[in-house]
């Protein structure tokens, strides 16, 4: 790689969009109105949340109570945990949603009538909220008589209490704008690098390319990035107006959110790059984006929860760098987690792009044919 | 590299494309001398372009052997990319940027040393008229701005070797022949140029020329090589009714094109008839048609042009296209 040639494509690219006025628009004005739109108008309900459970009682009436919880399908037990303590680390770790914890005087505290257990919630997905609040109303007595109030009379609310972490008044906005990062990136990012190509292709500059010593890793990681930098800028945007409108958070390090932003728009960019060299038209590179966008939306984890989706749609959704990425900011803005605690989202994007950008070098060839 | 006029630069030999069913390359051989503006002549989709491409590596031959300045394409086609400048057939720089920038930006690409960087683009900006438009965005030039442009990008880094892809195709008569003028001027500094055109005035300019019609190769030599080739076989027929005339003249036997020029018919025999007589033969029984049927006409031989040259080459498809006509 010439690094002479590498920073020519990326003047070039600066300079051109920089006369171009709809994607400098696109720049600022997308993240704008998606903010609001979004922020404003979205409230998101849920089953299958992973979850812990914490039965210090270990008597027939909390296990009964357990199996109650688990029959509903709300939540699966799927972690192991001795302590309360241990459900918090691992809510922060975004390991569980949901932690369940039965007191050793479970017994006691029903016969006096105060709240038997507890349910902690990852508050930072609002929809998991919404089912702890369902989980809560689970009645105590179905298997067991309650020897001091009969079934008929006791209401079961107030019995279990849950206690929310993150997200205690329970702000849509607050889980929204961490995500809509992501979404806005996705939707912007992938497109520009989705045209870069095949525009050239179509005003007839490739086949100049093409002719001169300019090798295929220099034209794309030359087109890729100027366009980091957009991202970034994007990306404070958004965070900006999130803080000054909503009063989101940022409980991690502000480092952390743009390292993580970084690995998105990078496989954005490399996504985009792999569509352009093949789409015959700048119209194809637009429709292959909508492609790739839509179950972007739809399956990572921002408009439904990841949780709740069948098997097959979760598999097909750890494959979008959305999914991995709205793990990684909602742990970092909401639960204050950092990089290192969430590794597997940081190196499922770093494969991302590392695949995405290889293919993209092969798949362009020096040639007409 | 010190190149003299006899050095062939480019060797062709078998040089076959083929784009699914269709052929538009047939086994063309050729060799292109150094120092010389050596021409390419054909109509639209006679295979000019697909050539070119192959010849500097941007294309792959279906089959057939590629020599360009002694490097085996393609192969070795990263390799030559240093060495040659490509001015392709569409305008193919940067129309949202400016003059100066895409000087700047092929400078970068092309590896020019940096320090002659600045006095290479302000030579260039001056030898092509671009001093007052260095700040122009490319995309608001004329016609003949673009293509002056786009031959001082092609030549930024002095190529040896440069393409021209129809390079006069959208330009004014005024802007071609400044044009043209350049290409000399390349040429005698050492530079060989190949040069695709359809148009005749510019093929003859050119020191040597190949001919291409639908995909194959069907003269080359120079053009007075070409056009002595077709001596006595060309007359100008003056006739008060030249579209009878016309007509009358196609059905005699020999008579390979008649095209009408004015008031005048150009008529292009064979070399023989099918009496075996000459040429001239040929333009007596004309005389004697037209005098049978009562036209007034009179038939004078005429140096041939490319044109001829090019009609006669391609002879069998000319025949029906006047008839049709």
């Amino acid at each position: 790689m010439n690094g002479r040639r590498l920073w020519a494509i990326v003047i070039k690219e600066l300079r051109q969009l920089r006369r171009d006025r709809i994607t400098l628009a696109m720049v600022v004005v997308v993240p704008v109105i998606q903010l609001v739109l979004f922020g404003y108008a979205i409230n998101l309900n849920l089953r299958g949340l992973d979850a812990g459970i914490v039965d210090q009682a270990n008597t027939a009436g909390s296990r009964a109570l357990v199996m109650d919880m688990l029959a509903t399908d709300v939540i699966s037990a799927t972690q192991k945990a001795d302590s309360p303590q241990q459900l918090m680390a691992m809510i922060r770790r975004g390991r569980i949603s949901i932690g369940i914890v039965v007191p050793p005087d479970f017994e006691r505290r029903r016969i006096d009538g105060r709240p038997v257990a507890q349910v902690l919630v990852d508050g930072s997905d609002t929809t998991v909220q919404n089912a702890a609040a369902q989980l809560a109303q689970t009645p105590l007595d179905s298997a067991l008589p309650d020897t001091r109030a009969p079934a008929t009379s006791t209401p079961p609310l107030g019995r279990i209490s849950v206690v929310s972490f993150y997200n205690p008044q329970r702000v849509s906005a607050i889980n929204i704008v961490p995500g809509l990062i992501g979404v806005i990136l996705t939707m912007t990012m992938v497109l520009f690098t989705a045209i870069a190509i095949v525009r050239e292709r179509e005003r007839g500059n490739m086949e100049l390319l093409i002719a001169t010593p300019l090798t295929s890793t220099e034209l794309m990681v030359g087109k890729v990035l100027p366009y980091i930098v957009i991202g970034l800028l994007q990306t404070t945007v958004i965070l900006a107006l999130g803080i000054w409108l909503f009063d989101v958070p940022i409980r991690g390090s502000v480092l952390d959110v743009y390292l993580a932003t970084g690995l998105l728009i990078l496989a954005n960019l490399s996504l985009g790059l792999l569509i352009s060299t093949r789409a015959q038209s700048q119209f194809q590179a637009m429709q292959m984006t909508f492609f790739v966008f839509l179950p972007s939306i739809l399956l990572s984890g921002f408009m439904f929860p990841f949780a709740g989706m069948p098997r097959p749609a979760q598999w097909f959704a750890e494959i979008l760098p959305l999914t991995h990425f709205l793990r990684l900011i909602r742990g970092v803005m909401l639960r204050g987690a950092s990089l290192g605690e969430m590794r597997a989202d940081v190196l499922a994007l770093v494969a991302f792009v590392a695949v995405m950008m290889t293919a993209a070098i092969l798949r362009f060839h020096k040639r007409l044919d | 590299m010190n190149i003299d006029s006899d050095t062939v630069v480019i060797r062709a030999h078998g040089l076959t494309r083929r784009f699914g069913e269709l052929v538009a390359v047939d086994r063309v051989d050729l060799q292109v001398p150094a120092r010389r503006v050596y021409g390419f002549l054909g109509p639209n989709g006679s295979g000019k372009s697909t050539t070119i491409r192959m010849l500097c590596g941007l294309l792959t031959p279906s089959a057939g052997e590629i020599e360009v300045l002694g490097l085996r394409i393609p192969a070795e086609a990263e390799a030559l990319r240093r060495h040659i400048g490509y001015m392709t057939q569409r305008f193919s720089l940067f129309e949202d940027l400016t003059v100066r920038e895409n000087l700047e930006f092929l400078a970068a690409v092309q590896g020019v040393p940096k320090a002659k960087t600045k006095a290479r683009i302000g030579e260039l900006l001056g030898q092509y008229h671009f001093g007052d438009r260095q700040k122009q965005l490319a995309g608001t030039l004329s016609g003949g701005q673009k293509q002056r442009l786009a031959l001082a990008g092609a030549v930024i880094h002095e190529p040896e070797l440069l393409f021209l892809d129809e390079p006069t195709s959208a330009v004014d008569p005024e802007s071609r022949r400044d044009f043209w003028e350049k290409l000399f001027e390349l040429a005698d500094a050492g530079t060989t140029l190949l040069v695709s055109t359809h148009l005749m005035d510019e093929a003859e300019r050119c020191h040597r020329l190949a001919i291409l019609n639908l995909g194959v190769l069907v003269a080359d030599g120079t053009p007075a090589e070409l056009t002595g080739r077709l001596q006595g076989r060309t007359f100008i027929v003056e006739a008060a009714d030249p579209r009878r005339a016309q007509r009358l003249i196609v059905d005699v036997p020999g008579v390979l094109s008649v095209a009408q020029v004015g008031n005048n018919l150009r008529v292009l025999t064979a070399e023989r008839g099918d009496a075996a007589e000459s040429a001239a033969g040929i333009g007596q029984r004309i005389d004697e048609v037209l005098a049978h049927a009562g036209q007034t006409a009179q038939t004078t031989a005429t140096p041939a042009n490319l044109e001829d040259v090019f009609v006669a080459a391609t002879r069998n498809d000319a025949k029906h296209a006047v008839q049709a006509a």
